[in-house]
């Protein structure tokens, strides 16, 4: 697994998940397994951009990009310049 | 007319994945008055079948409480059946005033504001009183009509993690930028029957200089030694900034809510909230049975006494028979049963048993966390509760469920 994969898996279980046996990787469903929900994808993004020092607009910032580690890493690759 | 055979099937096909998926919601038809008895055609066409009702909000019984019906009565004698208008037209009696004053007294606040439902209170309050600069940081359990009211206010939304108050402090220290926080939790938690912590979620809050919201629908009129709410329980009177809460589950069961709290917040509602702008207010007749409500509780604390000693006894009956249960000392108690099916089958079971109690499961609770969800009343009597048990040890017996452990439960039926 590359870095930001485990630095974004380590966040999202950190974050979200409130049972400590539960386990996930990279491509579990989040939004759509109802680990994350659209509100606490708020936090989620803040947590990217801050992290990676970029701005991701509203429009790709949606359930479907963000419904796996991997998928966010893939959003996250396109606005690093 | 636009509603084409290609629209028509394009809604079927969409109802027939909702059926597909097992989230098809069915009414059962009640032929009797809301109460611990009732008799229910179910299915729809079927014979009347008399049943314990294990599933109402119906904390203190009081839905059909023969004073309460009386000033029903008296109240639609006395200021008609509806008023044509909403609030500020000539929408509002001088009962609509005296209701916002006695819940003002109740859950010892500085004003009150009606409104039609607690779901158009919630769906209303936050867009009346935060902006865009505002950032609102809710408990991830909390009930729907706060999650609607969210998505329409344009401040920011974020959340913390169910009762953690560790995390709810780091996040008033992410958000330490805005103009104004707001924290927001239902009291008593409709799904697991726990409560909020409110007395550290106060002191975090003064400590951050944030504001405290609490839905208090599923404890008001029942929960604090004197029945005003999660609030009394945890010491923190006076100290909530706004609380939202329905006369349709303990207080009467009618409908109705409110929002109740801070002066300028109430205030920012009657200014703004658009559910009380733009919507009658409650009839004459439900606001004179909920001032009967609020008339009952003020005078003795019997009705909340009766179902604290309900509660525990049905808790204890439900242990001893080996179930598994959530933790919890409110009328709301979850007995667990993990898998989804199983938690409809058992729901099945109990209802040929004379039970009336429903099996919730995903999504309406987390994945692998389906369960009876049991609602005891002030209303139910020791026989109810005797007879109720009985049907969950027999219903128990017969899926081998009594003394076993999460673990086995799901080894037997699945995750």
């Amino acid at each position: 697994m590359d870095e930001m994969a485990q630095v974004v898996l380590d966040y999202v279980k950190n974050e979200y998940l409130e049972d400590e046996d539960e386990e996930i990787d990279v491509d579990t469903p989040l939004i759509s397994g109802g680990i994350v929900d659209s509100f606490s994808m708020v936090s989620l993004k803040r947590f990217l951009e801050n992290k990676y020092n970029i701005s991701i607009p509203d429009a790709k910032a949606t359930p479907e990009a963000f419904d796996s580690v991997t998928r966010i890493v893939a959003v996250v690759r396109e606005f690093i310049k | 007319m636009g509603y084409s055979d290609k629209v028509r099937a394009a809604y079927q096909e969409q109802i027939k994945g909702i059926q597909a998926a097992g989230l098809f919601k069915q009414e059962r038809f009640i032929h009797s008055p809301q109460a611990a008895d009732i008799e229910v055609e179910f299915p729809t066409g079927s014979s009347l079948k008399k049943v314990i009702n294990m599933c109402a909000n119906n904390y203190l019984g009081l839905s059909s409480h023969p004073d309460v019906v009386t000033a029903a009565h008296e109240g639609l004698d006395h200021r008609g059946y509806g008023m044509s208008s909403v609030r500020f037209i000539c929408g509002t009696q001088d009962i609509h005033h005296e209701l916002e004053r006695k819940v003002t007294e109740f859950l010892g606040t500085e004003d009150t504001i009606l409104f039609p439902s607690c779901m158009d209170a919630n769906a209303g309050v936050f867009e009346a009183v935060l902006t865009k600069d505002d950032v609102m940081i809710a408990d991830r359990l909390v009930h729907a009509s706060i999650i609607d009211g969210m998505r329409l206010c344009s401040a920011q939304q974020d959340t913390f993690k169910h009762g953690n108050m560790q995390h709810l402090e780091e996040k008033l220290q992410l958000h330490a930028d805005k103009r104004m926080k707001m924290v927001i939790t239902d009291g008593v938690f409709s799904m697991d029957g726990d409560t909020a912590r409110l007395d550290e979620m106060a002191a975090l809050c003064e400590k951050y200089d944030a504001m405290v919201f609490v839905d208090d629908s599923h404890a008001s009129g029942f929960i604090g030694k004197t029945g005003r709410g999660t609030h009394e329980k945890c010491g923190v009177v006076g100290k909530i900034d706004i609380i939202t809460t329905t006369f349709g589950k303990a207080l009467g069961g009618a409908s109705g809510g409110c929002v109740s709290g801070r002066r300028e917040l109430v205030e920012m509602c009657r200014q703004r909230a658009r559910p009380y702008l733009f919507s009658n207010t409650i009839a004459p007749v439900v606001v004179s049975g909920v001032l009967k409500v609020l008339d009952i509780l003020s005078k003795s604390t019997e009705r909340r006494d009766k179902l604290e000693n309900n509660t525990a006894y049905w808790r204890k009956g439900l242990q001893d028979a080996g179930f598994i249960l959530k933790e919890g000392d409110t009328p709301i108690v979850p007995v667990m049963l993990f898998n989804a099916k199983l938690s409809q089958d058992v729901s099945r079971d109990l209802y040929q048993e004379g039970i009336y109690a429903i099996g919730f499961f995903f999504p309406v609770v987390p994945q692998g966390q389906a369960r009876i969800r049991t609602q005891i009343s002030a209303g139910h009597e020791i026989h109810h509760l005797d007879k109720a048990l009985e049907a969950f040890k027999k219903v128990g017996q017969k899926y081998d469920i009594l003394g076993k452990t999460k673990q086995e439960i799901i080894e037997k039926y699945g995750p």
